[in-house]
C-alpha cells in the first residue's frame, strides 16, 4: 500500500452534491449501445474544475467506452455530454482541442526522441511556436530528463516513459486531462511520483479524469465513481463511500459493488 | 498546415530510423529489377550445342560457322556418330544438337534447282534436336537455329538469282532482340509500387493502431484526413524516387529504352501509385495487426498481380472468366499502359482507357476506405 505524501495531498473538502450545470464535465443520461448491448447505461455525473475524479469499474463495466465518448472518440447513442462546455456529440473538434489524453497503452512514438515527441504533440495541439522550446526545456528539467532530450523514447525505462507521456498530455495546458490506467505496470515509487505530478496539474487548475485498477490510488482522488454493468452505482468522496458501504478501504467498497455485476467481461 | 508538416516529418523519421523499412523501400525494387532483369531471364543464350556433320562440305561448314557466331549457341562438341547425342543430352552436357544429312551440299543444290518440288529422300536436311524439358528454352533455341539456317538458305537462293523470289523477313516489333526485360520491366513496376505503397502504407497505419498511438492521434484535434494524407505522403514521394531508380536501371543497365513520352509515363505511374496507396489504406481499415496487413497485401494483392496482371502470363491466353476477373486487378491496366507508352512508344491517347480505369479505381477505393475509417471511429 502506498502512503500518501502529505505535502502534496490536496486538502479535500467534502462538498457533494457538486455540479449542477457548472462542471467542466457534465453528462446527462449518457448512453452507448453496440447493437443490443448497452455498454454505457444512462450515466449522469458532473466534474468540477481542478478536481481529481476517479473513474472506477471492473473490466467490461463500460469505463473505457464512457471515456471514449467524453474524448470525442465515439458518439453517444443517447443522452448528452458536455466537456469544457462543448457538446461531445456536436462539437467533438472543440472538445478535442481542450483536453489531453493519455491512453492505456504507452502512446508516444518510440522511434522519435523525447524532444521530437514533445514538439510533435505541441504542434498537433497548436501550441504557439515561440512557446514550444522554452516549455520543452522547462518540462524536461522538471522531469529531470534534460540530458535525455535527444534520446529515443524506446531507450527510456517504463516509469520515465509514463511520466513523459503525462507531461506530453498536459503540455498544451488543457482544461481536462483524461488518463486511462496511467500507472499500469509501474513500480510503487514511480507511481507516487506520478501522482505527485497529477496533484501539481490539478493545482494549476487542470481537471484530472482518471481510471485505475489500483484501489489505493482511488483514495488519492477527490471523488470516485464506480461503474457496474454500464451504470454508475456509487459516486462520492472516498471517505463517504467507505462510510456508506461500511468498509475499511476502497478495495472493500469496490469488491462489494463489483460483486453485483452480472455482465461477463467483454 | 503546420500540423500537417509536423506529421509528414514524423512519418519520415519513422521510415529513416527503421533500417528494415528503408531496405524494403529502396533495396527490394533494385534487387528485384536486377535479379529479374538478368538472372531470371527467358532469353536463350549460350546454349551448349553438339554437331554431327557427316557431309563435311562448304554449306555445312558455313551453317556451323553461323550457328556458332552469335551468342545463342556455344558449339562444344563435333560428334563422330549420331549415337553419342542421346548420351550427351542425358548427362546434361548439351542442350541442343544439330545433325546434318549426308551429302548435304550436293542435295541442297540439287533440290534448290527444282523450284516448288516436294522434298524427297535426297533433300538436304538438318535435324534440330533440343532439350525440351524446359519447353521455353527448347522452342526458342530451335527458332533461333531455324532462323539462322533459313537465312543462309535465302542467301543461297539470291545467289542463284531465281527471279520473283519472295523473301520473308521476320521482324520482331518493339523488342527486336526479343529480350525478356522488355516484358519484365513494366510488370515489375506494377509489382513494386503495390509492394511499396500498399504494403508499407497499410503496415505503417496498422502499426499505429497496434502501439495505441492512433488512439492518441484521434483524440487530438488533428483531422483524420490529415493523419491519412500525412501517412501516405512519404510513401508517395519514395515511390516516385523508386520510379526514377527503376527507369534509370532499366535504361542504363538493362538497356530497355523509354520509347514514349517520359512526362506521361511519370503521370501515368503516379496515378497508379495513388491507387496502390489507397489500397493500402483500405487494407489498414480492415485489419488490426501488422501481420494481418502483411498477409492481406501479400495474398490479396501480390498474388493476383503475379498471376492475373499479364506480368508473367499473357491475359489473352487465359480462360474468359479469368480475363474478366483480371479487369479488377489495377496492375493489369498499369502494366498494359506502361507497355504501350514505354516500350511501344505510343502517345498518350492510346492509354486513355487505362488511365480512366485507374483514376476510377482510385476514387472508388479511396471513398470506400475513408468511409470505413470514419465508421470505425463512431
Amino acid at each position: 500500500m502506498l502512503e500518501i505524501n502529505t505535502n502534496i495531498e490536496k486538502p479535500y473538502t467534502p462538498t457533494p452534491p457538486l455540479g449542477g450545470r457548472g462542471g467542466v464535465i457534465e453528462t446527462i443520461d449518457l448512453t452507448k449501445c453496440f447493437g443490443n448491448f448497452t455498454a454505457v447505461d444512462h450515466i449522469s455525473f458532473s466534474v468540477e474544475k481542478g478536481e481529481i475524479f476517479g473513474f472506477l469499474g471492473a473490466n467490461g463495466a463500460g469505463k473505457t467506452t464512457a471515456m471514449r465518448m467524453l474524448c470525442g472518440l465515439s458518439k453517444p447513442t443517447a443522452g448528452q455530454g458536455f466537456v469544457a462546455g462543448y457538446d461531445i456529440a456536436r462539437q467533438p473538434e472543440q472538445v478535442k482541442k481542450n483536453i489531453g489524453y493519455m491512453s492505456q497503452k504507452f502512446s508516444l512514438y518510440e522511434d522519435l526522441t523525447v524532444k521530437e515527441n514533445m514538439r510533435l504533440f505541441a504542434g498537433i495541439y497548436g501550441v504557439k511556436e515561440n512557446l514550444i522550446l522554452p516549455k520543452i526545456d522547462e518540462t524536461l528539467s522538471k522531469l529531470g530528463l534534460t540530458a535525455e532530450a535527444n534520446t529515443l523514447v524506446k531507450k527510456l525505462p517504463l516509469g520515465w516513459k509514463q511520466k513523459l507521456s503525462f507531461s506530453v498530455a498536459i503540455f498544451h495546458e488543457p482544461q481536462i486531462v483524461f488518463l486511462d490506467e496511467p500507472t499500469g505496470g509501474v513500480d510503487p515509487i514511480t507511481r507516487r511520483q506520478f501522482w505527485k505530478m497529477i496533484y501539481e496539474a490539478a493545482e494549476r487548475g487542470i481537471t484530472v479524469f482518471v481510471t485505475t485498477h489500483y484501489m489505493d490510488e482511488a483514495e488519492y482522488c477527490r471523488r470516485v465513481s464506480i461503474m457496474v454493468d454500464g451504470r454508475i452505482d456509487a459516486l462520492d468522496t472516498p471517505a463517504n463511500l467507505r462510510a456508506q458501504f461500511h468498509a475499511e478501504n476502497m478495495d472493500e467498497v469496490f469488491t462489494k459493488l463489483a460483486r453485483k455485476a452480472t455482465r461477463i467481461e467483454s | 498546415m503546420k500540423q500537417f508538416f509536423a506529421f509528414i516529418k514524423k512519418e519520415f523519421y519513422h521510415i529513416f530510423r527503421d533500417i528494415r523499412t528503408m531496405l524494403l523501400i529502396i533495396g527490394i525494387p533494385v534487387a528485384q529489377i536486377l535479379i529479374i532483369g538478368f538472372a531470371v531471364s527467358t532469353d536463350v543464350k549460350h546454349v551448349k550445342t553438339a554437331i554431327y556433320d557427316p557431309s563435311h562440305d562448304t554449306s555445312t561448314r558455313q551453317i556451323i560457322q553461323r550457328l556458332g557466331a552469335g551468342e545463342y549457341f556455344d558449339i562444344i562438341r563435333i560428334l563422330q556418330s549420331p549415337g553419342e547425342i542421346d548420351d550427351l543430352f542425358k548427362k546434361g552436357e548439351i542442350g541442343f544438337a544439330v545433325v546434318f544429312s549426308e551429302n548435304f551440299a550436293g542435295n541442297l543444290y540439287h533440290t534448290a534447282g527444282i523450284a516448288g518440288q516436294a522434298r524427297n529422300d535426297n533433300a538436304a536436311s538438318i535435324q534440330l534436336i533440343a532439350d525440351a524439358s524446359d519447353p521455353n528454352q527448347g522452342t526458342v533455341a530451335t527458332a533461333y537455329a531455324s532462323n539462322i539456317i533459313s537465312g543462309y538458305q535465302q542467301e543461297l537462293m539470291q545467289q542463284q538469282s531465281i527471279p520473283l523470289m519472295i523473301i520473308p523477313e521476320v521482324q520482331m516489333l518493339y523488342n527486336p532482340s526479343m529480350r525478356s526485360s522488355y516484358n519484365f520491366v513494366p510488370g515489375l513496376m506494377g509489382l513494386i509500387f503495390i509492394l511499396i505503397c500498399a504494403m508499407m502504407t497499410s503496415i505503417a497505419i496498422v502499426r499505429e493502431k497496434e502501439t495505441g498511438t492512433m488512439e492518441v492521434l484521434l483524440a487530438s484535434p488533428v483531422k483524420p484526413v490529415y493523419i491519412i494524407v500525412a501517412k501516405m505522403t512519404p510513401y508517395f514521394i519514395l515511390s516516385w524516387v523508386n520510379l526514377i531508380i527503376i527507369l534509370l536501371i532499366s535504361v542504363y543497365v538493362l538497356r530497355v529504352p523509354i520509347a514514349g513520352n517520359l512526362v506521361w509515363l511519370n503521370v501515368f505511374s503516379l496515378i497508379f501509385i495513388l491507387v496502390a496507396l489507397s489500397l493500402g489504406l483500405l487494407i489498414s481499415t480492415l485489419v488490426n495487426t501488422q501481420m494481418a496487413a502483411l498477409l492481406a497485401s501479400g495474398m490479396g494483392l501480390m498474388m493476383p498481380i503475379m498471376i492475373l496482371s499479364g506480368m508473367l502470363f499473357p491475359i489473352e491466353s487465359m480462360p474468359k472468366a479469368l480475363q474478366w476477373f483480371s479487369c479488377i486487378v489495377p496492375a493489369r491496366w498499369y502494366i498494359s499502359g506502361v507497355r504501350k507508352i514505354m516500350i511501344e512508344g505510343a502517345s498518350v491517347r492510346y492509354i486513355l482507357t487505362e488511365m480512366a480505369v485507374l483514376i476510377g479505381m482510385f476514387i472508388a477505393i479511396l471513398t470506400i476506405s475513408l468511409k470505413n475509417f470514419k465508421t470505425r471511429l463512431a
